[in-house]
């Protein structure tokens, strides 16, 4: 079953708190992964590959510059999960 | 003195060990005789010839925060814990810089170890094998390129005269001593931060060097395994942690004012051009990196009072290093208190020679040579060369200056003699 759009921030929230050790309260629909949550290059690989695994869907490497926000990355899944 | 020949001292220590997670119970555990061998409880050691290792007595990730920890290899781990301590022991607040009393520009570090992220290598190429190309951690080149230990203490204390990572198995440690004592001595940098460490308790090197016939076997009495001198000996035991000092041109710590443990008073090194891993029996290269130490430096074999062995508890090895100090002092071997402290600690390859360099700066610093645990029967010919420290800690020399030497050996020949002496 699909995850809805406060399931896959609730998740984002759990893999970012994993990876870079930010409260997952912290991670909201605006906020940068890069300017607002110590996500840098490569720790995003690691947030996108946990994500493809939570939300059973396939973030190709094009795609991911354009995910700067959890709001962005949250939209890609809802549209792309299978 | 000349810019070229400035005089080094140690100003701040600082090591996590199977002793204990920093160098004030790694020194305790020291002088108590403690063994830090310990039997291989994991699911993986059950099928090894080799059951038993000294394990870290404080993992990091009781000390590292997570996220940190999640891209640190265990070696790069364990250096950054033994530099962060031995950084504020020498009395800095902040990274270079920031602490406005070190420039950056004058600071380097050189941390070293004998294999890299080992741990690191084969665990990702498990997850390849197991999981998928996807998987792969993308932290995995900067965990496990040998030079990340240093990298990551480099970027810790904004280190930018240089960081560099000497390789030469268990001498490694030692070298990077050696290393940053010239980086000072020569005027390259006032302050260097420098040890080893080494993080190999892993299935593959455990297979690896028990199939060599290099370690011990004894896994029914792991804390008697590590046994240099012992007539009994059956090789080393592996051992995993590091050591880490603070070196400082003698110029720069009296403007400080910090405090001095004792003089960095150089090295000596040489190569056995022998085997790739055995030792020349007669200890023809240590002699040379002995008398090395001798020729360069302003040393007084009659200040030496103790030896931080290599002696690995290898039949082979422990006794051609104290042949090498018997044929280059002579008679002056007679008052030097020889000490293996890998009978505690194990043998913690390319940490060995930043532990026990602590262990020798400790040693003057308190004057107490610590013991050499398990010499039930002593070797003859290890009686006939050496003054042995057996089963206690004894008391060195109260007056006058006194000097220590850390001898580390290393597969490939590598031969690395370091001096320290009490100020």
């Amino acid at each position: 079953m699909a995850a809805t759009q406060e399931e896959i921030v609730e998740g984002l929230a759990e893999i970012v708190n994993e990876i870079a050790g930010i409260p997952t309260e912290d991670v909201q629909l605006d906020k940068s992964f890069t300017d607002d949550l110590d996500v840098d290059s490569l720790s995003m690989v690691e947030v996108v590959v946990a994500a493809e695994e939570r939300f059973d869907v396939k973030i190709p490497d094009d795609d991911v510059k354009n995910l700067k926000t959890v709001g962005d990355a949250t939209n890609y899944i809802l549209k792309h999960q299978a | 003195m000349s810019p070229t020949n400035r005089t080094v001292v140690v100003t701040g220590i600082g090591a996590t060990t199977p002793l204990g997670g920093d160098a004030a119970s790694t020194w305790e555990g020291l002088v108590a005789g403690r063994s830090g061998v310990r039997a291989l409880e994991q699911e993986w050691a059950a099928d090894q010839a080799v059951r038993i290792a000294a394990q870290i007595a404080v993992e990091p990730g009781e000390v590292i925060p997570r996220p940190q920890a999640r891209r640190l290899d265990r070696s790069a781990q364990f250096a950054l814990i033994a530099a962060k301590e031995a950084w504020a022991d020498a009395g800095y607040t902040d990274k270079a810089g920031e602490d406005a009393s070190v420039d950056p520009d004058r600071l380097g570090a050189v941390i070293a170890s004998g294999i890299g992220g080992v741990t690191t290598l084969l665990d990702q190429y498990d997850v390849l094998k197991e999981k998928g190309v996807r998987r792969v951690s993308p932290h995995t080149v900067p965990m496990l390129m040998p030079n990340g230990p240093s990298a990551n203490v480099g970027l810790a204390v904004g280190a930018r005269a240089g960081v560099h990572t000497p390789v030469s198995a268990c001498a490694s440690g030692a070298e990077a001593i050696g290393y940053a004592i010239e980086m000072i001595r020569t005027g390259r940098a006032d302050v260097v931060v420098a040890g080893g460490t080494e993080a190999a308790i892993h299935p593959l090197p455990i297979a690896a060097f028990g199939n060599m016939m290099a370690m011990s076997k004894n896994n029914d009495d792991p804390q008697g395994a590590s046994r240099p001198y012992d007539v009994a000996r059956d090789g080393f035991v592996l051992g995993e942690g590091a050591g880490v000092l603070v070196l400082e041109s003698a110029e720069h710590a009296a403007k400080r004012g910090a405090r001095v443990y004792a003089e960095a008073v150089g090295q000596g090194i040489s190569a056995d051009a022998h085997d790739i891993v055995q030792p020349e029996p007669e200890g023809r290269g240590i002699s040379h990196a002995l008398q090395n130490l001798l020729d360069n430096t302003d040393l007084d074999p009659a200040e030496i009072v103790h030896v931080n062995a290599h002696a690995t508890s290898t039949p082979a090895g422990d006794v051609a290093e104290l042949k090498a100090l018997r044929k280059v002092f002579g008679d002056d071997a007679d008052h030097m208190a020889v000490s293996a402290t890998k009978s505690m600690t194990g043998h913690l390859l390319g940490g060995a020679g930043g532990v026990e360099s602590v262990a020798s700066v400790l040693a003057l610093y308190h004057r107490v040579a610590p013991p050499t645990i398990n010499v039930d029967n002593l070797d003859p010919e290890a009686e006939a060369a050496a003054d042995i420290v057996r089963g206690e800690a004894r008391k060195l020399p109260v007056e006058g200056r006194i000097a220590a030497l850390n001898d580390s050996f290393g597969f490939g020949g590598h031969n690395v003699v370091l001096a320290f002496r009490s100020v």
